[in-house]
Parts: C-alpha cells; structure tokens; sequence
C-alpha cells in the first residue's frame, strides 16, 4: 500500500478535527439536560457531577461511535445509564416492605378525603405538596421503575428512546412507567398527607 | 364496558395523557368523562401533578460543571 499523499492526509487530519470539534460542541450543549437526568437517578449532587463527568469523558473518547444524525441526547444517556448501573450507584434505601402501589387515583383521593372533594378543582391543588415531598417521592420508587419515570416524565424521552438508553422492549418501558407513576403517587400521599 | 366504569375509566387515565389509548379505547374514557365529574376532577389533577412534578424535580446544573465538561475535550481514545 502506497503512502498518502502528505496533503491529502493533512486534510484528512483537518476534517477529522473539525468533525470531532463540532461533535463536541453539540454535546456540550446538551449537558443541562443530561444533568437533570443524572440527578434524579442518583441521590446526590456530587453523584449526579461526577456521572455527567465520566459520561462525557467516555463520550469524548468514543466520538467515532456516534452516528451522525442519530440522537445525540439518547446516545449520551445511554452510556450514562450503562455508568451508573456498573457502578451501582444507584439512590439506595432500605427496601420498603414490597407492597403493591396503589392505583392511580390513589392521591387524589387521599386528597380529596383529607380536603374535601372541591380541592381537586382547585390550580393550586398540587402546590400542597411541597417540591421536597415531589423529589423525596422520586426517590423513593424502586430503580428499574424510577429510571423510566425519570427519562419519560422528567427527560422527555419517548418510550422509543427510554427502551433504547435502557435496553429494553417498549412494552416493559411502558408497563414500568405506569407501575413507577403508581409508586410515585403512593409515596407522596405517605409524604405529603400523613 | 364491564365492570365498575369509574374503575375502568381510572384503567385507562395514564395512556389517555400520554396519548396512547386506541381510537374505541379514548371514546369510552371520553364518553365516559363527560358525564362523570368524579373522573373528570381526577384526570385534570393528574395532569396538574405531571407538570408539578416535572417542574419540582428538574435541578439546574451546578456552575462549574461546564468548564469541568469543557476540559475533557480532545481526550484520547487510547487514554
């Protein structure tokens, strides 16, 4: 095999830079948004930083695994995901006895017994619920349900997206969406009403 | 629809806000909605609560992380 011709490898070499930069770029743009993920999978702010920060170094290293014109959200939230389950860490609490979560007009009708059944007409009806409570109650939820609560409803992925950055069929992201929102709003009326 | 129709209608509550029901699925949680103020009050709560949560769970990133993310440019594959 002959030897490149010095100047087209050198153009080589400046298209690759500028690929790499521009890649970089657009990951760099997207780390709030990976960050808020990051936080609610993990129990702690220093947690969250160092996740986001060994997700972009990886992401850095293997930029050539990135397919141009994919999404690029999806793909740095799949190695974070894959991270923080090596890793183990995970928000870990003391396993609640396994008892099943209530259906979904559990809190609500907590609510309404605890208020009156006109509480629920009302906007300021969820601002009884102090935003800790909210974050508390988050954490709360077991893991395998928390992580596709927190892509959907907080990341706004599609289901799409959360089975891809999980690894798994749309119909278990879809079924554990909805076991985690029942256990989201259990945990919140054992929070917030007492 | 067999069964308790509240309880159906409660079945069907986190697929109607997602927008995933069938067109006969959507129908009867509509028809059902509209006659049953009960339902109605619980499915704009939920909708309440979704933003609620999302709102109250979403922490900016901390300043510094940028510049942190900004250093780890140009790492080496072989690193």
């Amino acid at each position: 095999m002959s030897e490149p011709e010095p100047e087209t490898e050198a153009r080589r070499i400046a298209a690759e830079a500028r690929d790499r930069a521009r890649f970089e770029e657009e990951a760099l743009a997207l780390a709030d948004q990976v960050y808020r993920v990051a936080r609610r999978l993990v129990g702690s702010r220093e947690e969250a930083e160092d996740l986001v920060q060994e997700t972009y170094a990886r992401a850095f290293r293997s930029w050539r695994s990135f397919t141009p014109g994919t999404n690029m959200r999806a793909w740095l939230l799949r190695i974070l995901t894959n991270l923080n389950v090596d890793r183990g860490r995970r928000i870990q609490r003391t396993p609640q006895t396994q008892s099943l979560e209530e259906t979904d007009y559990y809190l609500a009708n907590k609510m309404a017994s605890a208020a009156g059944e006109e509480v629920l007409e009302t906007d300021e009806v969820v601002e009884r619920l102090s935003q800790d409570s909210v974050v508390n109650a988050l954490s709360e939820i077991p893991p395998q349900f928390r992580d596709v609560v927190v892509l959907v409803d907080i990341g706004d992925f599609t289901y799409a997206d959360a089975a891809q950055i999980l690894d798994i069929p749309i119909g278990t992201v879809m079924s554990r969406l909805h076991r985690g929102r029942r256990a989201l709003k259990q945990h919140l009326a054992e929070e917030a009403l007492p | 629809m067999s069964g308790d129709p509240c309880d159906r209608c409660e079945e069907l509550l986190q697929d109607f806000l997602d927008r995933t029901l069938t067109d006969q699925e959507w129908k009867e949680a509509e028809g059902h909605l509209a006659g049953c103020d009960y339902c109605a009050r619980r499915y704009r709560f939920e909708e309440k609560l979704r933003r609620y949560v999302k709102t109250s769970a979403v922490e900016r990133m901390p300043p510094g992380l940028m510049a942190k993310l900004d250093e780890l440019r140009g790492l080496d594959a072989t690193a």
